[in-house]
């Protein structure tokens, strides 16, 4: 492999990297503070992409303002989510598994919604708007699309750190995440934050999916079975619940991939990054900077 | 007797009443596992390249593809069997997009290693021209012997320590139960049961393709366990047919199929925990709806603790 083919990879493997980290973020946003998995989160993902793709379509909005857009509908879904999948069975102290399962049927019946409104068939973003010449001067192929998924997602991923480190609300959501007794003896209004966490795992989730709709100019219903996998990965490979560990397991999952298919087994990219995640499991599950975690089997 | 549209639709419900099965053994011993789906394609794909290759009955057939799930989930069960809850069910996912994605590249595979053409899988657009050999009668034969099996182990010291696992893995294992042993062996009836499932599923649907086992498979053959209930083993039975026989009934599309299957295990599980085949749950619903039981009393269920 030259140089020239490696640095390509390396630059695609960043900005797919990119929305790998903030899609697994929302997973690991979630877990940390509920100690769910919320596999509902990648049909999130899709809707979001969705809302992108209306309000440059129908909205005629610019594409940068259709972020917010997506933001904002897709965060909203993941409330309804909260409300609809996770909040009845918390509240009857139901076992975790079930709150798993409701939200696999949760993530069953967004995307066959989906289905029934938006057809089967791949939609795309107007070729016209979409900025995808190369950058000159550079000694492989980056388009503009790529430097600003990079730059949009770093921001996203320096202001969560300031809201979850800097904040009122980021402190309380750590106490939530601590001990949910603790932070309401305290005062804390434990179901807000738990709304909150929510949509902003349902917003990031909302910006990877436009992100990732504009990466391959391909969305459908099913585009989330193409994340969903890769988020698991990553929040695994980065400690279940680790916000940091989640982009860095986003960024090794997208080089792993690159490389697969540098390597030449672009067949096997998918497979090969499962067989990662199967023996991370098995070797170390508290993730590659994660502590262990202390609860009863 | 049943008319030809009405006869399918019963051997798919008993196909799916296996899946249920498949799924209710592991969940019975407290493992929250997702193969199914994986185990059901490799008897599907199994049973058709056997039947291609060496010309056997279906019988045989059937017995060889379960004999191959249970082998394969052995070496995977070994250290699988390890996680719990959600990491266990992470695991599974990512095993049953392993075997899809394998079965979609195994041609090109095989053709490298051998160094001629080989076509055994045809990729992702799957085998089709299957003869339909499996008949209503085959099904109702075995689901009657695994009925029948199920029964037994739960009457055995086997089916106890099953149920023991699942209530408290520790104290199992503090009162002599083989904890390892008796899950990895949960684990291989389980792929056998599904891979039978998948023999059963290519000889009725005559066309297989690595699609129709993946994720939405897997989530499908938890819905008939949740909604049949995983107290008895009755219960997926009742599942399984219900969420089949369902759509069938109601003139639905195939699009309404993926709603139907989320809403039930979102509704049941939110409000059912227990699931159909439950009837403490019932009485217990009733009286919630009477108003002389406060919410937030939890019942316990198999499965999920």
């Amino acid at each position: 492999m030259g140089t020239e083919e490696f640095l390509q990879q390396v630059a695609n493997a960043i900005s797919l990297g990119a929305i790998y980290s903030l899609f697994a973020l929302g997973y690991a946003l979630v877990f940390s503070i509920l100690g769910v998995l919320n596999l509902a989160h990648s049909a999130v993902f899709m809707w979001g992409a969705f809302f992108g793709l209306i309000s440059v379509i129908e909205f005629k909005l610019p594409l940068l303002l259709s972020l917010p857009v997506a933001m904002l509908g897709a965060g909203l879904i993941g409330v309804v989510l909260d409300y609809v999948a996770f909040r009845p069975l918390r509240n009857r102290n139901a076992p975790r598994i079930s709150q798993l399962i409701s939200s696999i049927g949760a993530a069953a019946l967004l995307v066959s919604v989906a289905q029934l409104v938006f057809g089967t068939q791949p939609q795309r973003f107007p070729f016209a708007i979409l900025p995808t010449a190369p950058l000159e001067g550079l000694p492989f192929r980056v388009t503009l699309i790529q430097v600003i998924v990079l730059v949009v997602a770093l921001l996203l991923m320096v202001l969560l750190n300031i809201l979850v480190m800097r904040t009122r609300l980021g402190q309380a959501m750590r106490a939530v995440a601590f001990s949910q007794r603790t932070a309401s003896l305290l005062g804390i209004h434990v179901g807000g934050i738990f709304t909150s966490t929510f949509f902003l795992a349902g917003a990031l989730a909302g910006v990877a999916g436009v992100f990732f709709g504009l990466t391959y100019n391909s969305i459908l219903p099913f585009m989330g079975d193409q994340v969903a996998l890769k988020g698991l990965t990553a929040i695994v490979l980065g400690g279940m619940g680790s916000i940091p560990g989640a982009v860095l397991g986003g960024f090794a999952v997208s080089g792993l991939e690159r490389f697969s298919v540098a390597i030449g087994g672009s067949d096997y990219r998918d497979a090969i990054v499962f067989l990662i995640l199967f023996l991370m499991l098995l070797v170390r599950p508290q993730g590659l900077i994660g502590q262990k975690e202390q609860t009863r089997a | 007797m049943l008319s030809p549209l009405a006869e399918t639709i019963f051997q798919f419900m008993m196909r799916d009443a296996l899946l249920g099965l498949s799924i209710y053994l592991t969940l019975y011993t407290g493992m929250f596992s997702l193969a199914n789906a994986g185990f059901m394609a490799i008897g599907a794909y199994g049973s058709v390249i056997l039947m291609r290759q060496f010309d056997w009955p279906l019988g045989v057939v059937l017995i060889v593809s379960m004999i191959l799930c249970g082998l394969i989930a052995l070496p995977i069960g070994l250290p699988v069997l390890r996680l719990r809850d959600i990491y266990l069910a992470i695991a599974t996912i990512g095993f049953g997009e392993v075997v899809r994605i394998l079965i979609i590249n195994f041609d090109k595979l095989a053709s490298s290693v051998v160094g001629e053409p080989v076509v055994l899988t045809n990729g992702g657009a799957g085998i089709s021209g299957i003869p339909k050999l499996a008949e209503t009668w085959h099904l109702l034969l075995f689901l009657a012997l695994t009925s029948f099996f199920i029964v037994r182990l739960h009457r055995s010291r086997f089916g106890v320590a099953m149920s023991a696992i699942r209530q408290d893995e520790r104290v199992a294992a503090t009162m002599g139960i083989n904890v390892v042993y008796t899950k990895v062996v949960v684990f291989a009836l389980s792929a056998m049961l599904a891979g039978a499932a998948g023999v059963f599923d290519a000889y009725l649907s005559r066309a297989i393709r690595p699609n129709d086992y993946g994720f939405t498979q897997a989530v499908n053959i938890l819905a008939y366990a949740v909604l049949g209930g995983t107290t008895t083993w009755v219960g997926p039975i009742v599942g399984g047919m219900a969420l089949r026989a369902l759509p069938e009934m109601l003139r639905f599309s195939q699009q309404f199929r993926g709603v139907l299957s989320g809403a039930v295990l979102l509704v049941v599980i939110v409000y059912l925990p227990g699931g159909l085949v439950n009837p403490a749950g019932w009485a217990r619903l009733w009286q919630r709806a009477r108003g002389k039981l406060p919410p937030g009393a939890e019942p316990s269920q198999a499965g999920a603790d």
